[in-house]
């Protein structure tokens, strides 16, 4: 695994954003060869999606053959609800970028037959050749990635999750505080899904997500603690802030630290898809 | 929805790089527009998976809703005069209605003041309400101000043809104009005898009843409304004067005697003449949901200095005012829509989306038409107006068509 400790969130969005940006870049897509993304919502990636605005708005990144599939959505939620994952993604990010709206794939909880839905989103994900780079992010304080809650298969599968209570008290802030309005299902793609990325970066930030990041990936491997599984694979980056690493161990955080000049190698420089870069 | 379905839908624009007047704020968002209505894009993209077939830079400016002038006289000026009893009112409400696409107005109301009925009877069926295009300007429909009015106030109206309806109410009304049928607004004075009558007939009918030029004390202004009167004609202008122990017509503004879910409007005709600016702030500061632009244009607006004919009357103009010929009674502007927003702004202080809104949502409610004018929200007409950081008009659209640019802009 990769450490990657910034020093603030905006610093650890930036690292985050350029981190993709080059991935894609270096990838060289075209007509023929879709660089695949796996997409997260919520509050934490907010700050990365910015960045990546930005990068595409000076013309410096281009998302024409990037396909995205999203991780999770609510079920029974109107898709035009502006707590949506649909809604989410439309407003900041899919609007402000040049995506084919074809390849914007996210999982529909109105479908009528759910379980078909999830079994389509798996087959779509392997008629693309499956992901280059799965983006996860906030964990939750019980260190779920996706809708995965503790308890949670590690080979899991796209499918139907009932959401945990902590996970419902802390969606009631969007959705007026009232927990009889929050959705208590979700389609979600399981551990295993993500584990069969090609790399898995996940963005960690904010001293709330310390405890679960400790359990991530200071004690072992736990359908408790889902986002453990990523110690088995082969390429997984965590992208923190100091706060979120306030329950780890100091040797940890001093390696991982002294390893930045090797991890900033990945982002500096930063490519551009501008003509004679 | 398929793609040959989602194609046979039309054409989708997309105005890129401006700010966007939507729910009372200016945000940085595209406007899409489709067969000329604004257009919902993330439906666009989730439902039918497509992206714009065309893109208009607009080189950072606000994108507003098209103005609306309720309240426009017999032609707005350009030698135009409605009043006249012509043979050709068509053809001079369409030269008005192209005129003002300058201005920023993509709706209108001609307005007709106090004349004999053969002149309503003649001029009416000849405006018929017209959709906007790149000809000009919509008509929404005839704004009616007189004759049944105060004599006292008459302002500019020509005395002789003044007239009440006491003697048979609604039916008098009807033998005076021929014709409702292309009226949206009618001006009269609530002091008159059974106007209570002709108010709730003409509410039901769905015409707009406002009150203006008149003596009315607050209590018959009330009356009026619980009646069913929404607006009041250029406040302050032709009525009495404010007085704290009877405010009058002005004291609707604060009156707790409005019905319910409703409030009142007043147009203001913000030209820098008709009102002082501390009575503009003042009005605005007690009641700004219901302030209405209007520029009450008359004939001589774009002609210049000189003498020219409002309805019966003859006008003298000098600069940006306008007086009736050997008096002090102004009568009419010449102010241009844009300008009086400009003057608003800088008049009152107030934020840019609160003018805007005078010139354009605030009709639009006036005249129940909010779901569609007025307004940039999801289907929506795609009337529209390009205007620059200091709100001067860049380009008009209307139904998402660009009907009239600047010079700059066109190079």
């Amino acid at each position: 695994m990769r450490l990657v400790i910034l020093d603030n969130y905006d610093l650890a969005s930036e690292w985050a954003a350029k981190y993709i940006c080059n991935r894609i870049i270096q990838f060289k897509p075209g007509q023929d060869r879709y660089f695949t993304l796996g997409l997260p919502t919520g509050s934490t990636p907010l700050g990365c999606y910015k960045k990546l605005i930005e990068y595409h708005k000076n013309g410096d990144l281009s998302f024409k053959y990037v396909k995205t599939f999203n991780m999770d959505e609510y079920v029974g939620l109107p898709r035009n609800h502006p707590e949506s994952y649909h809604s989410y993604m439309w407003n900041n990010f899919f609007k402000h970028i040049d995506i084919d709206p074809n390849n914007a794939h996210i999982l529909d909880g109105n479908a009528a037959d759910l379980q078909a839905e999830c079994d389509a989103f798996e087959k779509k994900i392997k008629e693309a050749g499956g992901i280059d780079l799965f983006v996860g992010e906030g964990i939750g304080p019980d260190g779920h990635i996706a809708f995965n809650e503790p308890g949670s298969s590690l080979v899991s599968r796209t499918r139907l999750k009932t959401l945990a209570m902590d996970t419902i008290l802390a969606n009631a802030k969007y959705f007026d505080g009232d927990l009889s309005k929050v959705p208590t299902m979700a389609l979600t793609v399981g551990v295993g899904t993500v584990m069969d990325a090609r790399e898995v970066m996940i963005l960690i930030t904010g001293a709330h997500k310390a405890f679960a990041l400790y359990k991530a990936i200071e004690e072992g491997v736990n359908h408790m603690w889902t986002v453990s599984a990523f110690q088995q694979h082969p390429r997984t980056i965590f992208v923190c802030d100091e706060d979120a690493t306030l329950e780890l161990r100091v040797k940890t955080v001093k390696y991982f630290k002294g390893l930045m000049h090797v991890h900033n190698k990945l982002v500096d420089p930063l490519y551009s898809m501008k003509e004679g870069d | 929805i398929s793609p040959a379905q989602s194609a046979a839908l039309g054409h989708v624009l997309q105005f890129t790089n401006c700010r966007l007047l939507r729910g009372g704020t200016l945000l940085r968002e595209d406007l899409w527009v489709r067969e000329g209505r604004v257009l919902d894009p993330e439906k666009l993209f989730f439902d039918e998976r497509r992206l714009a077939d065309k893109q208009k830079d607009c080189g950072g400016c606000i994108l507003a809703p098209g103005f609306i002038d309720v309240q426009i006289n017999a032609a707005g000026g350009f030698g135009v005069d409605f009043s006249q009893a012509t043979e050709d009112v068509g053809s001079g409400v369409a030269l008005v209605a192209r005129k003002i696409l300058s201005h920023g107005v993509t709706a209108f109301c001609p307005t007709l003041v106090t004349s004999p009925p053969e002149v309503y009877h003649k001029v009416l069926p000849q405006i018929p309400v017209k959709r906007g295009g790149p000809h000009g300007a919509g008509v929404i429909g005839v704004h009616l101000e007189g004759p049944f009015i105060s004599r006292q106030k008459r302002g500019a109206h020509p005395e002789a043809y003044v007239r009440s309806f006491e003697a048979n109410a609604f039916h008098d009304v009807l033998a005076t104009y021929g014709s409702l049928d292309n009226v949206c607004i009618l001006t009269l004075a609530p002091e008159l005898g059974r106007s209570h009558e002709v108010i709730q007939e003409l509410t039901a009918r769905g015409i707009r009843v406002s009150l203006g030029h008149s003596v009315a004390d607050l209590r018959t202004a009330e009356d009026a409304m619980q009646s069913g009167a929404t607006f009041i004609t250029h406040l302050f202008n032709a009525m009495l004067p404010f007085h704290h122990r009877d405010p009058g017509i002005v004291g609707l503004l604060t009156s707790d005697q409005v019905p319910p879910g409703r409030h009142i409007f007043y147009g203001m005709i913000a030209d820098g003449i008709h009102t002082n600016p501390a009575a503009l702030r003042i009005a605005h500061r007690a009641h700004p949901q219901g302030l209405v632009l209007v520029t009450d244009a008359i004939p001589a607006l774009g002609l210049g200095n000189g003498r020219h004919t409002l309805g019966q009357q003859v006008v003298e103009v000098d600069g940006l005012s306008a007086y009736v010929a050997g008096t002090k009674t102004l009568c009419g502007s010449i102010a241009p829509m844009d300008v009086c927003v400009r003057h608003f702004l800088q008049t009152t202080g107030c934020s840019v989306e609160s003018a805007l809104e005078s010139a354009s949502l605030h009709p639009a409610q006036l005249l129940g038409l909010e779901k569609h004018k007025g307004t940039l929200d999801f289907g929506a007409d795609a009337d529209f107006v390009v205007l620059d950081d200091a709100l001067h008009v860049q380009a008009t659209y209307i139904s998402g068509e660009l009907v009239w640019q600047a010079e700059m802009a066109r190079q």
